[in-house]
């Protein structure tokens, strides 16, 4: 199912789970974010994944190296925020060059009420960049199955570390008052 | 000021090697600095995978490697000071209760690698009680080396999620240091397991 214009609001994030299955992904490993909220129903639902919510994001990248040296395939689903909070452990992927696969919900970024969101959502990018994660970042529903494909692709036939960013005005702009 | 931190009387490296001699198929896991250094010093070995940064991530490491290995043991290794980095984590993997996963902490309520200040653990967190309260399925310290045995044998049951604060004298051994090329570690271990790298 490819999202287009017409179809439902939320399409993209079924592509988003899909996309990850058709990578062979077997682990999922969460914080939760409103935007990954259909991938993690899925998750959860699903016999074939292994489903982990996690305290913090930095729990994730140990976790999916572990899959990985047990020989399954794994990917994350978070906020931006919670990029600040993998900065260190991302030496691991590093230097023992262990697939990481993120899809990263942006704040921060567009039409944000909460201002306290923006200086992470502003860094999250470069700050990926600079501990050599790959980065794209998808605002349009129609490229978030080709780039997370191409994301995915990357990550486990180069044993590298590839972001795929969800950006705010894909995601829809939250309504503080209702 | 001025108080004494608590430390055990158990040898850090008898531990390790009572914990390690004719291991099987278990899968080992270390936290960075002295435990890995134990686990070198009991002999290197392709299903060991030491950790030389990311500190708080040896848990997880392990939780990841449990769950894709359901039918082989797997024993993390690490100090306090690791496991108090990565707290939240014993949380984590409460909730997913692999049946074959051990975390062992050698608890000697300092951080030994870096001058001896010390440890959350070693001003009164009991570790096992935080594991506990979590829901690991056993949980408690092991003060002499006929608890050691008994937490080997556990480790070989795979008899359900267990952790063990391990009482080790507060003392820094000669360094045994394991390789540091974490892409040959990472696909030695792969190997062992029968799983070509890319």
């Amino acid at each position: 199912m490819r999202a287009s214009q017409g179809s439902r609001a939320d399409a993209w994030q079924h592509d988003v789970y899909r996309v990850l299955k058709d990578a062979g992904v077997k682990h999922i490993v969460y914080v939760p974010d409103a935007g990954h909220s259909v991938a993690i129903r899925m998750a959860e639902s699903d016999p074939g994944v292994q489903s982990v919510v996690l305290t913090t994001e930095e729990e994730d990248i140990g976790y999916l190296a572990g899959a990985w040296l047990g020989g399954e395939r794994g990917a994350l689903l978070m906020q931006s925020s919670g990029v600040g909070n993998c900065i260190n452990t991302l030496a691991l992927a590093a230097c023992a060059r262990f697939p990481l696969l993120m899809v990263v919900t942006m704040r921060g970024d567009w039409a944000e009420f909460n201002g306290w969101q923006n200086p992470m959502g502003q860094a999250t990018e470069p700050a990926l960049r600079l501990m050599g994660v790959m980065t794209w970042r998808a605002d349009d529903p129609e490229d978030v199955a080709p780039l997370l494909h191409g994301a995915a692709s990357m990550a486990f036939n180069g044993d590298a570390a590839c972001a795929l960013l969800l950006g705010q005005r894909l995601i829809g702009e939250k309504k503080w008052v209702k | 000021m001025g108080q004494v931190a608590a430390s055990g009387t158990l040898d850090r490296r008898a531990v390790v090697k009572a914990l390690l001699a004719d291991r099987k198929d278990l899968l080992v896991v270390t936290g960075l600095g002295s435990a890995s250094y134990d686990v070198m010093a009991a002999g290197d070995h392709d299903r060991n995978y030491y950790l030389w940064a990311a500190m708080g991530s040896a848990a997880m490491v392990g939780l990841g490697l449990a769950s894709a290995q359901p039918r082989k043991p797997v024993l993390v290794l690490t100090g306090d000071g690791e496991m108090l980095m990565g707290l939240g984590s014993l949380a984590t993997i409460a909730l997913r209760k692999p049946t074959n996963l051990t975390i062992a902490v050698l608890d000697n309520g300092h951080f030994g690698e870096t001058g001896m200040q010390a440890s959350h653990a070693g001003r009164g967190i009991a570790l096992e009680r935080v594991a506990e309260a979590c829901g690991f399925s056993w949980s408690g310290a092991v003060e002499d080396m006929a608890g050691v045995g008994a937490l080997r044998k556990r480790i070989e049951d795979r008899g359900g999620l267990a952790f063990a604060a391990i009482k080790i004298t507060a003392e820094n051994p000669p360094r045994v240091l394991p390789p540091r090329d974490g892409v040959y570690v990472k696909n030695r271990f792969r190997a062992a397991l029968g799983h070509a790298p890319i």
